[in-house]
């Protein structure tokens, strides 16, 4: 199979683009995120999880959530490419929603390819959240590991690093069994759920480590198939990840380069000096070169799905290097505003470092890289 | 079918078979003598000379020039030329031999000339009977390119021009050149003009063109020295004073942002040569496999397997933004893509042969001259080589200040 040459950009994905564009404007400026999330600047201040709901409810009703949903299951049934234009729109704005980890879990149940996954999918279309908790305590984005397990039906143990976990509806929890590792949808308030919500640096989202005590659960991948779901989802999810880097890449990039245009030293903007300007420079390739290998890899997804795993790794080890290095320009050409809590930079700059790690970084991604195309080191 | 392929208008699938029927009976093979890594590298009479008997044959096929008018010696069709590029690299080709000349004299003087002018000069040059190099820069304009010393003096109906350039590539070989140069000394940029001048041809008439060495051993670009040269009124394009303007055309086309496309073979690699696969990331796998540093294989070193991942990374990087800068609604700014292109891809080779040279341990050392070298010591020339590039058509600390500039809109350093 062959990708399309506009990425499966077409008219449709940029409605949406434009709608998601106008609506963060409208609603999202920095000052409003700033006021809202980062209101409290005690370092050792009580966790919370600060959102709106009602921006949530609106963006569901504009279909964000059905994007990626197949059209059997009550969604739109768009390309990949449609839920990474939208992450990076997400991104740009350092939205604080369940949006990110609703189409990661959206992936991974249209992976499962079963009638009660379906029916998850369906409710999402509606606007439930999800979320994914397959990661261990030891942090591995391995598909096989996970510290939850299955008897008779129920599931015990503990998934780490959940993401949005306060925020969501539902949760989507890869857990073991003697017959290998299977996927079950789990209800926040059932019975034997405990929440402990984690100290996290990023003020636009929450996580927590979520601990199961003889859980019910609905099965939506059987023992065995649980992995594979899980792998076969995992291009997309790297894909939304390094979409959400890009936008928030974006966002910093345009943001310093329009300080090192009005704040003047020594008779000069900072732009002037080409150790500002250079950087900045550099900042740009490094956001441009991971967009297009972000689309390349969606697009990939649908058309061309046996080269999406390599694709997406790429992207998001150019992503993860980009995070780091876009935020931390940004707050060195700020200069000493940049090192303040008044200043918006670092309501991004923590959103770049959280996602840097999500689902693997740079130096991961290559070695995965490394593994597929060169064979094991001996 | 290949995605290319499929997005063929009619006219232009007839002549994608046509290119890919012609190159099946026509390729001509492995040279007789020795053919360098590109055409700025050509020393050899000889093997200029193969080469150009090369670029004749796929211009008479059609293969050169697709989309210039058939009045100026090309085949007056749209589009074409980018078709004709993918089945010669597909097809392995040598590269062309008057490379300035297609991807720079061209386009300049396709926009910019008299009618009588483009169709005196242009199948010529397609065809690479004549050879032409570019006269831009002299010893006090490198990257300040508006900085021209060189003089023209109208004098009656003609031009009299004194003045040094350098850095000349393929000046010894050259039948034209592209000449930027001063007719005012009273506005930096409004006082620049440009012409068309011949150099073999009053070579000892006012024309001096002296070999430079490069830092590889190589020699392929020159100093020329201007005295009194008479150059005639039809050979100035476009307006007296108007050169920075035509100066941008050449510059966009040399940048891969212009017009027109470039008509570009290659791929060809020399049986000697074979596996050195420079400047493709790809290739770095297998040198890694078949190296050894410090004892060891070097695909099993884990810092080694990183890098040669991060650039196979930037390689794909580069290739989708190519891709990306055809969807308009994935481009907020129409230049941004398109100005990152030179100096994307100089930095990419560059490491790329600078890996290659790391991955081969104590090997590197071995340069052309010894059998032993590794890939016929090619990783190590390439890599020496790649300075041109970086340094050339705008070194690239100016090329960040064209983004910076014009993209980002930052204040001007200068």
């Amino acid at each position: 199979m062959t990708q399309p040459k506009n990425f499966g950009f077409g008219e449709d994905e940029t409605m949406l683009r434009d709608s998601a564009r106008k609506f963060f404007a409208d609603n999202c400026s920095a000052d409003k995120i700033h006021s809202q999330v980062a209101h409290n600047y005690d370092i050792y201040r009580d966790i919370e999880s600060i959102w709106d709901k009602n921006l949530w409810s609106q963006i569901c009703e504009l279909g964000w959530t059905a994007a990626c949903v197949p059209e059997e299951a009550g969604g739109i049934g768009m390309p990949v490419v449609a839920a990474v234009a939208l992450a990076e729109e997400a991104g740009k704005a350092a939205f604080p929603s369940p949006l990110i980890s609703t189409f990661n879990a959206t992936f991974a149940l249209r992976a499962c390819k079963s009638d009660a996954a379906t029916k998850v999918l369906g409710d999402i279309a509606t606007g439930t959240s999800a979320t994914l908790a397959m990661t261990n305590q030891k942090g591995s984005w391995e598909a096989q590991d996970t510290d939850v397990a299955v008897t008779d039906g129920k599931l015990s143990g503990t998934a780490w690093f959940v993401q949005d976990a306060k925020k969501v509806e539902r949760f989507v929890v890869s857990a073991s069994t003697d017959k290998g590792v299977g996927l079950y949808v789990v209800d926040p308030s059932a019975a034997g759920v405990q929440i402990i919500a984690d100290g996290i640096i990023d003020l636009t989202r929450d996580q927590a480590h979520i601990v199961f005590n003889n859980v019910e659960a609905i099965e939506v991948a059987a023992p065995g198939t649980g992995d594979k779901a899980l792998a076969e989802a995992l291009p997309a999810i790297l894909c939304i990840i390094s979409a959400d880097i890009v936008g928030s890449g974006e966002w910093l990039l345009q943001t310093t380069t329009d300080y090192a245009t009005v704040r003047v030293q020594f008779d000069h903007p900072l732009g002037f000096f080409q150790a500002v300007k250079h950087p900045l420079v550099n900042v740009m390739l490094a956001v441009d070169q991971t967009k297009s290998l972000v689309y390349n890899a969606a697009c990939a997804i649908d058309n061309e799905p046996e080269q999406a795993e390599r694709l997406a790794r790429m992207a998001k080890s150019s992503a993860s290097d980009m995070a780091v290095f876009s935020s931390s320009r940004s707050v060195q050409f700020h200069g000493g505003i940049g090192f303040t809590w008044e200043c918006f930079i670092h309501i991004f700059f923590k959103r770049q470092m959280h996602n840097h790690v999500l689902y693997g970084d740079a130096k991961y991604q290559r070695a995965k890289l490394a593994d597929m195309l060169m064979g094991k080191a001996a | 079918m290949s995605d290319a392929e499929k997005q063929d208008t009619p006219e232009q699938a007839e002549f994608r078979t046509h290119c890919q029927q012609w190159l099946a009976e026509n390729h001509p093979g492995q040279p007789s003598v020795h053919i360098p890594q590109g055409a700025l590298e050509l020393s050899d009479p000889a093997a200029l000379q193969w080469l150009k008997t090369w670029q004749q044959s796929a211009y008479d096929a059609g293969l050169i020039g697709t989309d210039y008018s058939k009045e100026t010696g090309g085949r007056g069709l749209t589009g074409c030329q980018a078709i004709a590029n993918q089945e010669m690299q597909k097809a392995k080709t040598p590269f062309f031999p008057n490379i300035i000349g297609l991807g720079m004299a061209a386009p300049t003087v396709y926009f910019h000339a008299q009618e009588a002018v483009k169709q005196e000069l242009l199948p010529k040059l397609l065809s690479g009977e004549h050879i032409w190099c570019q006269g831009f820069s002299e010893p006090g304009a490198g990257s300040d390119l508006a900085n021209q010393q060189t003089f023209a003096e109208k004098k009656g109906d003609t031009w009299v021009i004194n003045g040094h350039k350098v850095w000349t590539s393929l000046a010894h070989f050259a039948d034209w050149m592209i000449l930027l140069c001063r007719t005012s000394k009273d506005d930096k940029y409004n006082g620049l003009s440009y012409f068309v001048v011949p150099i073999q041809s009053m070579i000892g008439k006012g024309v001096t063109v002296n070999p430079l060495i490069k830092l590889t051993g190589e020699t392929g670009f020159n100093e020329v020295i201007f005295e009194d040269l008479v150059v005639e009124d039809k050979y100035r394009l476009d307006e007296v004073g108007a050169g920075w303007k035509v100066a941008m055309t050449t510059l966009a086309h040399e940048r891969g942002a212009g017009l027109l496309t470039t008509p570009a073979a290659g791929g060809m690699v020399m049986e000697k040569e074979k596996g050195a696969g420079i400047g493709n990331a790809m290739s770095l796998i297998d040198l890694a496999k078949q190296s050894f540093r410090n004892g060891k294989t070097a695909a099993d070193d884990g810092a080694i397997r990183d890098s040669i991942m991060e650039l196979m990374i930037r390689q794909e990087g580069f290739r989708q933004n190519q891709r990306r800068i055809g969807v308009k609604e994935l481009n907020d700014h129409p230049m941004r893509l398109p100005l990152q292109f030179k100096l994307v891809a100089t930095e990419m080779s560059q490491d790329i042969a600078q890996l290659a040279y790391e991955i081969e341990g104590a090997s590197s050392t071995l340069y052309v001259n010894d059998e032993k070298a590794v890939a016929g010591g090619q990783w190590q020339l390439a890599y020496m080589n790649s300075f041109g590039v970086t340094i050339a058509a705008g070194a690239n600390e100016v090329q960040r200040n064209i983004l910076g500039e014009r993209v980002l809109n930052m204040p001007k350093s200068k």
